[in-house]
């Protein structure tokens, strides 16, 4: 396929590589911030091709992990409703909530459906008039145009049974919470990609300066990723903060501005909890007061629900970058993806997940034991 | 979650007061909403995610990147020939 087979490439994946080793002089840790980069990293084995001196350390960039509980929660109570028809992403519905997941209210009778586009559940509300259809709004600025628009088209067809229950979260006040944690030890950023392809990347510059980190756009195939790292060592081994793109078939500085300014019409910046963070202010999108009645958490009285995380689980701890998934004595054993304890293995691209499917979950010890 | 695929657009049309196209990925077609691309024509290539296309890609950019990603590949063989004679 174009623009994807060119970017797996072996031959020229390994001649990157060997660019790294000759420009790398000492060690250096960076962020992949999206967990798409994450998965296709571990996937592909690139963290284990890369020269010792380069450490990745994997970041919160996965919405369906960092979606907090309390809005799983309130998914469950509102999926649960005789009149309602649920409709969500795939990953969401395999996310446990305090109790149960999506699954099992719709094994007890509740309407949960997936949609591969919110689009589909705007069709949904038009189908199906007697019922109120409810779409989980979740996602990074890579899925806010899509969301945003589900309820301007739902507002142009005079639909008064769809509204959205809204869980979302941008990029930028994520790095700043990392790089402000006196235990930061990232040194450079991969930026997303596809949140960069929706928002550009304007408002970085002055994160790089602020916090003295290079951060560098990329995108998702393995070229483009190991394009993103040398990128980042070239930067860092010049001690030059700035902002670069190796992904700029796709990524422009300002980003897509019509889906920009969509955004802003519906959504507006708000305080948002990171499941297995905690709060960081002004990290999230909610809809605006106009919008009151697309509003799934007003309109079916959801909103003082509150829940709690599990103690044992260190998913805030992988998600800054501070410890890797094996390094969790729940990791394998009672936290698995059939039964997730947190963030990070709810997901199949949280870094838990992704290193317990491709078999990184095996230390010296747990193989000397067997 | 945040992945996008690239396609090839061969039609596009009105739907619903919204500007539609139908997308090739390699053998496979689907409709993704157009509505973010207004500049976007039939054979262009775009990104797209959960069926929105997000992004217009760029040939001359791509093939400028894939260019000096070769030459690197090539300068490392010509150096990896040098080591070993």
């Amino acid at each position: 396929m174009k623009y994807v087979t060119e970017y797996r490439d072996a031959a020229l994946i390994k001649g990157v590589i060997e660019e790294i080793r000759r420009t790398v002089t000492r060690p250096w840790t960076m962020m992949e911030i999206c967990g798409g980069q994450t998965h296709a990293i571990v996937r592909h084995g690139l963290d284990q091709l890369l020269p010792s001196e380069i450490e990745l350390v994997h970041g919160p960039g996965c919405p369906v992990c960092v979606t907090p509980l309390e809005l799983i929660d309130k998914a469950l109570v509102i999926a649960a409703r005789p009149e309602v028809i649920f409709c969500s992403y795939g990953d969401m519905l395999r996310v446990p909530g305090s109790g149960r997941d999506l699954f099992s209210v719709k094994a007890q009778g509740g309407d949960v459906r997936v949609v591969y586009s919110p689009l589909d559940a705007v069709d949904i509300a038009q189908q199906n008039p007697d019922k109120q259809i409810v779409f989980f709004a979740i996602g990074f600025e890579t899925t806010a145009p899509a969301n945003v628009m589900s309820v301007l088209q739902a507002q142009r067809l005079g639909l008064k049974n769809y509204s959205i229950l809204v869980s979302h979260v941008c990029v930028p006040p994520a790095i700043q919470a990392i790089l402000s944690s006196p235990e930061n030890r990232v040194q450079g950023f991969l930026l997303a990609g596809h949140v960069c392809a929706v928002m550009g990347y304007w408002e970085y510059p002055s994160l790089a300066k602020k916090f003295h980190v290079p951060m560098v756009v990329t995108g998702f195939e393995p070229l483009d990723i190991v394009q993103g790292i040398l990128q980042t060592v070239q930067l860092l081994e010049a001690n030059k903060l700035e902002v670069a793109n190796a992904y700029s078939r796709v990524v422009t500085f300002e980003g897509n501005q019509p889906a920009q300014k969509t955004i802003q019409k519906v959504f507006m910046k708000c305080d948002r909890k990171w499941r297995g963070i905690g709060m960081i202010p002004m990290s999230g999108w909610c809809l605006r007061p106009e919008f009151d009645a697309f509003n799934a958490e007003k309109r079916f009285d959801v909103e003082a629900i509150q829940a709690e995380e599990s103690p044992l689980c260190i998913a805030g701890q992988i998600l800054q970058g501070l410890k890797k998934p094996h390094q969790c004595s729940a990791f394998g054993t009672i936290c698995n993806p059939e039964h997730p304890l947190g963030a990070t293995m709810v997901s199949s691209e949280g870094a838990c997940a992704a290193y317990y499917q491709y078999g990184r979950m095996l230390t010296m010890e747990h193989v000397e034991d067997k | 979650m945040c992945l996008a695929v690239p396609g090839k657009i061969v039609e596009i049309y009105q739907k619903g007061g919204l500007r539609m196209g139908k997308v090739a990925f390699g053998g496979i077609f689907r409709e993704a909403c157009l509505d973010y691309i207004p500049e976007a024509k039939v054979n262009d290539y775009c990104v797209i995610h959960v069926g929105f296309a997000i992004s217009l890609l760029s040939e001359s950019e791509a093939q400028e990147t894939l260019d000096l990603l070769k030459e690197i590949s090539n300068l490392e063989t010509e150096l990896g020939a040098g080591t070993a004679s």
